[in-house]
């Protein structure tokens, strides 16, 4: 059985049809949603993909919280529904409140767009639940608000409850802890700044997302 | 009429007598500054015309040559591929974060207004030395603009090149270059017709931002600092989330048939948009000022008419359409109202209102096709002929070859890790290689296992000392790359940056860059398919050097694994394809070393050329090299250098005597590394088939850069002085 995947897209998402790309290569069937839409329980997970929501205008993923979509978006997560933020669409889902924490700009001070070593740190979000501990993947990262930060409570909450999903073994943009991706308690609704999409072709240089996207994809036909 | 008037618009006395003869009379205030823009150098092409006529354009598989927003070529499979080349020199001198950005967002509506989805973007740029305050300003304000709108409005940047020298420390050069997909059936022009038809503007309100931009800014050079401040107000501002809606609004109205035709406003506003579209339709237009959108109260209708905002394209569309065009903008929250309607009459009217007052009324034909043309004197510069005479072989050998070697390192990766260069999931072969090569694919495409090769060069140091050979060497030169993605070259564009064309000396250089290129392209069955002409790079008097870029698209037939790319295998057997000439003449080694800048520059032979084309893309096709990279600027020195920097891996070769044969750039020469020698006995078979000569250098391994008898380097020295030689200049 295929999963059904919402792509939301908001105006100046960009990312939405690499997501719908990889994802299909990997049996799923992929919508993308338009961000005016106020259903998505048509979908078994949903994926906020990379891009510039709203011209990343004040503040990247600031404007789009307040979209509908992003409301049905949080009533999809509180329900377990597997919820999955790329790049924008981590710094969209921390400026809802889905995921604590904030992404400020890369400690250098320029965008980077370049191919990082991830580590996985647990397998117990949706995302990594199909890699192993300790396993280094090889993923693109392309941004410029990177750099992770939250409050000293909440880093101890996140190492407590094993929520730091992936960690950068040589740490690109200043994130604290050197943290990559990080998921909610119940582990369905999952951040990170790295495109697994980027790293899903053997012609595109590495196929190490492809074992992340498989685990959201199983997580997401599981739950139906 | 005020005598000064037409003079601040930048119309000579001639051209303004032509205006009062096209229209019978005198021209008022609007009418003059509509002739100012349409007639300025940078929209008329009125002293480059009559030369860039001499570029060979047709080919079978071209769709749209010249003339029209972007060349389009049929890349098979029911897909076209359109691209274009233009410069954003100017007010990225004055303003070069927005400069460079409005250069982007220029570039891609160019493209998509033809119904193509902007999939690539690749920036030339030439700057100071970085030694100098002002240059690192404008060389890290241009990165971050093209940065911070290509990476927003969502299209890859997926190559480029820089170089620095002192020619361009007030006038840099920014030229940006972009692809886009469609199916063929999408294509669209640029063209009004039908009378009745409506004239929609869509994208963003008009204010008065860029003012005169062709006209004041790119149609003269640059004098003193204070006056140029004074020229910053012509920059205009770019909004990339705008534009991201704008192509998806653009594409979707073609995709649904709602649009006759549509044309991108860029230099001179709306001015432009509706002459063009209006005299290449042969249709007249009648256009309401008050209906366009403005940005601010107080406007009149001249800078209404010739305001140079971002983000806008004009859409003729018939009547039963309007509600659909209208509401399909609303979806995509891009603001849109109907500016005008097409008449049959042949004139171009402004009107301040729908039945008002005409403020304007000229013939459409008389802006567009009734431009100057001007055959400039040419003269050949002087001293050109004791600066050949004087070659750089005469020059000591340098005592540490090794040294000069690791000085002409520099990893440009400071500059394309700024730029999304993987969107898309098509990059195959990433910038920082001789070509970036990418899948053909987008949404709504039809599936193909074609792909594209893509590369952008230019060589001043060539073309300052013979513009023709150089412009010839640089064609070869971007075919060669194309070539080492392991594709066919189908077609070029250019840029052509130049000084001023009223010193007899530039006209003679532009004439003999267009006959270099003209004849290389003519040599490789390469059509040239579009173009660009910048002149009046100048500053305080002194031009720069002639600097023609040209862009060359390649066509992979069936992609079937990635090009091995521009790097070694530990152990693998490296050799020569080619002949090196030792010359050292025109060579970055003399300028950058020795700063010598003499000599002529080593011989073309295009017939081998293209055979050498056939045999490369053949080995990489067909899977039979690990890696190879071309040999051009630093010569063969800098060609083995980059390669065992980029793969962390020494080599030890022999064979090349002196450090003419190390540093010379002679053309037409690849190396290989191969993994063993059955993989070498089938390179030379191909070679010596192609009758190509085949030399052995030696052998990839190790941690030293070793040729024997001449240098020895640690691969380690090699690599810092490689990945620092940006990052530490912009520390001075």
């Amino acid at each position: 059985m295929s999963a059904r995947v919402g792509i939301v897209v908001y105006p100046g998402s960009n990312c939405e049809h690499d997501v719908a790309e990889a994802v299909s290569a990997l049996g799923a069937s992929a919508d993308l949603v338009w961000h005016s839409e106020t259903r998505l329980d048509a979908y078994d997970g949903v994926v906020v993909p990379g891009g510039f929501a709203h011209g990343d205008y004040l503040r990247p993923g600031a404007i789009a919280r307040f979209s509908p979509v992003t409301v049905a978006l949080e009533e999809f997560a509180r329900r377990g529904g597997p919820v999955l933020g790329i790049c924008n669409g981590f710094q969209v889902l921390t400026e809802a409140g889905l995921l604590p924490g904030a992404l400020q700009k890369n400690r250098g001070l320029t965008f980077l767009c370049e191919t990082v070593d991830l580590r996985v740190e647990t397998t117990r979000s949706v995302l990594t639940q199909a890699a192993i501990p300790g396993q280094i993947l090889h993923i693109p990262i392309n941004h410029f608000e990177g750099n992770y930060t939250c409050s000293v409570a909440t880093l101890r909450e996140l190492r407590d409850q094993d929520r730091v999903i992936l960690r950068y073994e040589a740490n690109p943009n200043g994130s604290v802890d050197d943290i990559a991706g990080i998921c909610n308690v119940e582990g369905n609704v999952v951040g990170l700044m790295p495109h697994p999409e980027r790293a899903s072709d053997p012609l595109l240089g590495s196929i190490d997302g492809r074992v992340l996207l498989e685990g959201f994809l199983a997580g997401a036909v599981v739950r139906r | 009429m005020d005598e000064a008037l037409h003079r601040a618009l930048g119309l000579t006395d001639d051209e303004e007598a032509a205006v009062r003869g096209a229209l019978g009379r005198a021209p008022n205030e609007l009418e003059l500054a509509m002739f100012a823009v349409m007639w300025s150098e940078h929209c008329s092409y009125k002293s480059s015309r009559l030369h860039l006529r001499r570029l060979p354009s047709e080919a079978p598989w071209v769709l749209v040559g010249p003339g029209e927003g972007a060349g389009v070529v049929d890349a098979g499979d029911g897909i076209a591929v359109a691209m274009r080349i233009e410069s954003h020199n100017h007010p990225s001198a004055v303003e070069p974060y927005q400069g460079a950005a409005t250069g982007v967002g220029g570039i891609l509506r160019d493209v998509f207004t033809m119904g193509a989805r902007p999939i690539a973007v690749m920036d030339p740029l030439r700057f100071g030395p970085l030694s100098d305050a002002r240059s690192r300003w404008i060389f890290e304000g241009v990165v971050r603009g093209i940065s911070g709108y290509g990476n927003s409005v969502g299209v890859p940047t997926v190559g480029g090149e820089v170089v620095f020298d002192d020619c361009y420390a007030d006038n840099p050069l920014v030229n940006v270059f972009c692809l886009g997909v469609m199916p063929t059936g999408r294509l669209t022009l640029g063209r009004a017709s039908g009378p009745g038809n409506l004239a929609v503007l869509v994208g963003s309100s008009t204010g008065r931002d860029g003012i005169g931009g062709v006209s004041v800014l790119a149609s003269a050079g640059f004098s003193d600092d204070a006056a140029d401040q004074a020229k910053r107000p012509s920059v205009q501002v770019g909004d990339p989330f705008e534009e991201k809606r704008l192509i998806e609004a653009c594409l979707e109205l073609l995709d649904r048939g709602l649009a006759v035709g549509v044309q991108d406003l860029g230099g001179a506003g709306i001015t432009c948009a509706v002459s063009e579209t209006a005299s290449k339709g042969g249709v007249g237009m009648d256009v309401w000022v008050s209906e366009v959108h403005q940005r601010e109260p107080g406007m009149v209708p001249a800078e209404v008419m010739t305001s140079e905002s971002q983000e806008r394209m004009l859409a003729i569309v018939t009547p039963g359409h309007r509600d659909e065009v209208l509401d399909l903008c609303r979806r995509w929250e891009v603001r849109a109202a109907v500016i005008g309607t097409v008449t049959g009459t042949g004139r171009l009217r402004v009107l301040d209102r729908p039945g008002g007052e005409v403020l304007a009324d000229v013939p459409a034909a008389a802006l567009e096709e009734d431009k100057p043309l001007y055959d400039r004197p040419r003269a050949r510069p002087r001293g050109l002929d004791e600066l050949r005479a004087d070659d750089p072989g005469r020059l000591d050998p340098p005592t540490d070859p090794g040294r000069d070697l690791l000085g002409l390192l520099a990893d440009p990766s400071w500059i394309y890790r700024q730029y999304d260069h993987q969107l898309f999931l098509n990059t195959v072969e990433p910038p920082g290689g001789d070509a970036a090569v990418l899948r053909l694919k987008a949404p709504g495409l039809p599936a193909t296992r074609r792909a594209l090769a893509l590369s952008s060069d230019g060589n001043a140091r060539w073309c300052a000392l013979d513009p023709r050979a150089g412009s010839a060497l640089t064609v070869a030169e971007s075919c060669l790359n194309v070539a080492c993605g392991g594709a066919r070259p189908v077609a070029l564009v250019n840029c052509l940056n130049f000084g001023n064309p009223e010193h007899p000396e530039v006209m003679w250089q532009l004439s003999e860059s267009v006959d270099g290129i003209a004849e290389a392209c003519r040599a490789l069955d390469l059509p040239v398919i579009g173009g660009n002409v910048s002149l009046y790079n100048e500053s305080r008097g002194a031009d720069i050097d002639p600097t023609p870029i040209v862009a060359v698209l390649g066509l992979i037939d069936e992609l079937v694994r990635r090009p091995p790319g521009v790097t070694l295998v530990d152990g693998g057997l490296l050799l020569l394809l080619g002949r090196t000439e030792p010359n050292l003449g025109g060579s970055r080694w003399a300028a950058e070393c020795r700063g010598h800048r003499g000599g002529t520059l080593p011989a073309l032979d295009l017939e081998l050329h293209g055979r050498l084309l056939a045999l490369v893309a053949g080995l990489v096709s067909g899977g039979v090299v690990a890696g190879l990279h071309d040999v051009a600027d630093g010569g063969l020195g800098v060609t083995l250098g980059e390669l065992a920097v980029r793969s962390w891996l020494g080599w030890r070769v022999s064979g090349i005597r002196d450090h003419a044969e190390l540093f010379a750039e002679s053309p037409s020469r690849v190396v290989v590394c191969v993994t063993g020698p059955a993989e070498a006995a089938e390179v030379r078979a191909r070679a010596a088939t192609a009758a190509i000569a085949a030399t052995e250098l030696g052998r990839a391994g190790g941690d030293r850069l070793v040729v024997e008898g001449l240098l020895d380097v640690a691969l380690e020295d090699a690599t810092a002085a490689w990945q620092g030689a940006i990052p530490r200049a912009l520390v001075p």
